[in-house]
């Protein structure tokens, strides 16, 4: 392209620099300092707009287009309170390194300062929860911004970024940079390929363990389906059985030989005691996350750790490791394929022989079993009927935050990446059903199911009219107790099973409140109608609210109480209600 | 109300911290680019990190690249985390960690200095004291009234904390500090 056509008005290069980046969707609201920007959108085809209810759902439905095709979330919204609603999901997109580019309108560069109308500093509020942020105070600056915000966002460990751009900049003509020719800064260039020598002193230690464990997380996710490939690969080639944080669930199928299911607070007995007692951990993609490690004393004591990070902080964090490799898992995990191939011949087993029969006998625990009950429906059999009435099917799971969320992550399989949204990190209420959106928009024909709590959902429920408005024929399964939960829980094993706000007394009619939206509500109280009713849902091609009245005092266990370690955990069918309400001793209450 | 009949508890872990803090003086090479300072130093309070003293200025201006030195209090770990913390700012370039290679090279610390600007007012006899230490000092005069000095005086924290206490009594009225500038000794660079 040469000299005038390149001449162009900000919003102009705004729509360019997204078309350029293969940005096919974005999410938005419009207000005063976003204007120009969505006068151009209207004038074409190329990308769809996504009409929100509010700006945090539609960071939430980024986030949720991300993690479900790998690509970058766009967000679109106006100044001051739309920025200021953005940013919830915008830290929720750090925490979970999501990859999301927050494009935000800014006032006027003349009126910056002055209190303007919807002013606020979005730059100084987005620093602290982007991992990187820009003010365009030139529009021929604008495409070289828009361009490294993308490589920003998706490079290294993946996050959120904001560029705020006033709207007198978005008026302005000037200069379009395509991607080929925009100069990058060089201070960032993260570092993909893993130390060679490093690799080698793993794959080393590895030969050696007699109780090995694998410990994936969300990093093999966000490296691409490669990963997972290598990820396989590399457990069926040293027979190393594996658990897995919440984030990294369908890395490694859930049918899987060598699976050891979640790790973690409500993680499986197997997979705790397998952290706890093994001699080599190898963390791949996974930073150490409290809810993962319990007592940090106490966390897995006598082992050798390797950990496998793009993030150089996340190495030694909150403990300390015996290996690190810094780069990216995909190219670290072909590398150590290779290299255990290579020596393989000599490599038995058997030499794992005795810590299998340690597994075996920690899965004889079945520490996920509950009281089954003909009269109520439990929640985690209202999760397994789910899971086995659509596990053939082309789908993906969302989840808010709570109990429901576990019951989801222990009960629900995952045979794939990319097929499960949910808020790790910073634990989003309301994460869970514009996320779902968003998987739906980039999926159309696929079941996309929100598993959701009564209170959660409550949170961004104003997006079923998004839902209704594209034909987004998203589930909603309510596990219905009318509790928080996972609050109540806390305060059962506490706070002397004091109560305190967490009933919800004036539940809406979900039902109506589907209906009032243009979706389909169903209703069901029974073990026998679940199967049928759960199918109906599936069968309607309409945005759906299911509300399914669970039993209302189940708690989730297992649970690493606070102040225990991985060998600590309080078992189901130890789980009386003095156990509950002892299972914190005073020297754990005293930890604040 | 009944929380003195069972204490409250918590979700949380938390470990007590066993090791000790040391004092270690950070090199960060960055863009000269608007807000970079401000992620600097929202890195250090948002993480709950304590900085003792902080010096910025444009180094390179062809290039703007501009050197932040800050000196910094934790333990080893929080040391390590504050490092990798720094270095994931998209424009920063460089993190070193000018005490931990000072000790690689044998050194107790890097070189480190300071510029304090001193104004002392006084007259009559009291006038002469001050200019006589000031001497001592390798103070320099900047400025005078028959009323007051100002002293420039370089050196080495500690030395400028003395200079600064033996005014005290002369007459002190303000004092101004840049913070430390800091590098490693030896022909190797940054």
């Amino acid at each position: 392209m040469s000299g005038t056509e390149n001449q162009m008005t900000g919003a102009e290069i705004v729509l360019q620099a997204l078309r350029d980046n293969g940005v096919e969707h974005i999410f938005g609201y419009p207000g005063g300092a976003v204007l120009p920007i969505y006068d151009e959108i209207f004038q074409q085809d190329d990308i769809e707009h996504i009409l929100v209810r509010h700006e945090q759902g539609a960071g939430h439905m980024a986030e949720g287009y991300a993690r479900s095709t790998g690509k970058v979330g766009v967000m679109l919204v106006t100044s001051g309170p739309g920025a200021t609603n953005a940013v919830t999901p915008l830290q929720d997109a750090l925490m979970d390194s999501i990859p999301l580019v927050c494009l935000t309108g800014q006032v006027p560069t003349t009126l910056i300062g002055s209190d303007a109308f919807q002013e606020c500093d979005t730059v100084g509020i987005t620093r602290p929860c982007t991992k990187h942020n820009w003010l365009v105070k030139d529009v021929n600056d604008l495409a070289r911004i828009i361009h490294e915000a993308f490589r920003v966002a998706q490079s290294g460990r993946p996050g959120p970024v904001v560029v705020d751009i006033p709207k007198d900049v978005q008026f302005a003509t000037g200069t379009y940079t395509p991607p080929s020719a925009a100069p990058i800064q060089k201070s960032y260039q993260p570092k993909l390929q893993g130390d060679a020598r490093q690799i080698e002193a793993a794959v080393h230690l590895m030969k050696t363990a007699r109780r090995p464990v694998i410990y994936s997380g969300g990093g093999v996710i966000n490296s691409g389906p490669e990963a997972s490939r290598l990820l396989r690969e590399l457990v069926e080639i040293t027979g190393f059985p594996i658990t897995s944080t919440l984030m990294g669930l369908g890395a490694y199928p859930h049918s899987g030989k060598n699976w050891l299911g979640m790790l973690g607070m409500h993680g499986s007995y197997e997979a705790n005691m397998a952290m706890h007692d093994c001699d080599v951990m190898i963390c791949i993609g996974a930073r150490f996350d409290d809810r993962i490690t319990g007592r940090l004393n106490a966390f897995s004591p006598n082992s050798k750790k390797i950990h496998i990070d793009i993030d150089p902080s996340s190495i030694n964090k909150n403990v300390r490791v015996d290996v690190p490799i810094l780069g990216d898992v995909g190219n670290i995990l072909e590398d150590m394929v290779r290299l255990w191939r290579a020596g393989s011949k000599d490599y038995d087993k058997a030499i794992q022989g005795d810590w299998w029969s340690s597994i075996a006998r920690w899965r004889a625990r079945n520490s996920f079993a509950y009281k089954q009950s003909n009269d109520v429906i439990m929640p985690q059999y209202a999760i397994q009927r789910l899971y086995e009435l659509t596990k053939d099917r082309d789908t993906y799971i969302t989840t808010e935050v709570g109990q429901h969320q576990m019951w989801a992550a222990q009960f629900y399989g995952f045979e794939q990446p990319n097929r499960w949204m949910t808020s790790g990190g910073l634990g989003t209420m309301g994460y869970g059903f514009p996320a779902a959106i968003g998987v739906q928009v980039a999926h159309r024909d696929s079941l996309v199911i929100d598993i959701a709590g009564d209170a959660s959902i409550q949170m961004c429920i104003q997006e079923m009219s998004c839902a209704v408005q594209y034909n987004l024929p998203v589930k909603i399964f309510i596990l219905n107790n009318q509790y928080m939960g996972m609050v109540r829980q806390w305060q059962q094993l506490l706070h002397g099973n004091r109560l305190s706000n967490s009933y919800t007394e004036a539940m809406p009619d979900f039902v109506k409140l589907a209906d009032a939206y243009g979706g389909v509500g169903i209703s069901c109280d029974k073990p026998g109608d679940l199967d049928g009713a759960i199918q109906e849902m599936i069968d309607v091609k309409r945005p759906v609210i299911f509300d399914c009245r669970v039993a209302n005092l189940a708690n989730c266990f297992p649970m690493i109480p606070s102040g225990k370690a991985h060998n600590e955990m309080l078992l189901p069918d130890e789980a009386t209600d003095e156990a509950v309400a002892n299972a914190i001793d005073a020297k754990g209450r005293q930890l604040v | 109300m009944n929380a003195h009949l069972q204490p409250t508890g918590s979700a949380y872990f938390i470990a007590k911290e066993t090791q000790v803090a040391e004092s270690h003086t950070l090199s960060v090479l960055v863009d000269n680019e608007p807000g970079v300072l401000a992620r600097v130093i929202g890195l250090f309070s948002g993480r709950g990190y304590n900085i003792e003293s902080l010096t910025v200025s444009e180094t390179e201006h062809e290039s703007h690249l501009s050197r932040i030195t800050i000196v910094t209090r934790g333990t080893p770990g929080v040391l390590e985390q504050i490092k990798s913390q720094l270095e994931r700012i998209v424009p920063v370039h460089r993190v070193v960690d000018l005490t931990v290679r000072a000790k690689i090279m044998g050194q107790e610390r890097p070189i480190e200095r300071e510029v304090a600007l001193v104004k002392v007012t006084g007259s009559g006899e009291m006038r002469a004291e001050t200019l006589r230490l000031a001497d001592a000092f390798h103070a320099k005069v900047v400025d005078a009234t028959v009323d007051h000095f100002i002293f420039e005086i370089t050196g080495k924290s500690s030395k400028v904390d003395q200079f600064v206490a033996v005014m005290k009594p002369l007459g002190l009225s303000e004092v101004c500090r840049t913070g430390i500038a800091a590098m490693n000794r030896g022909p190797q660079g940054m």
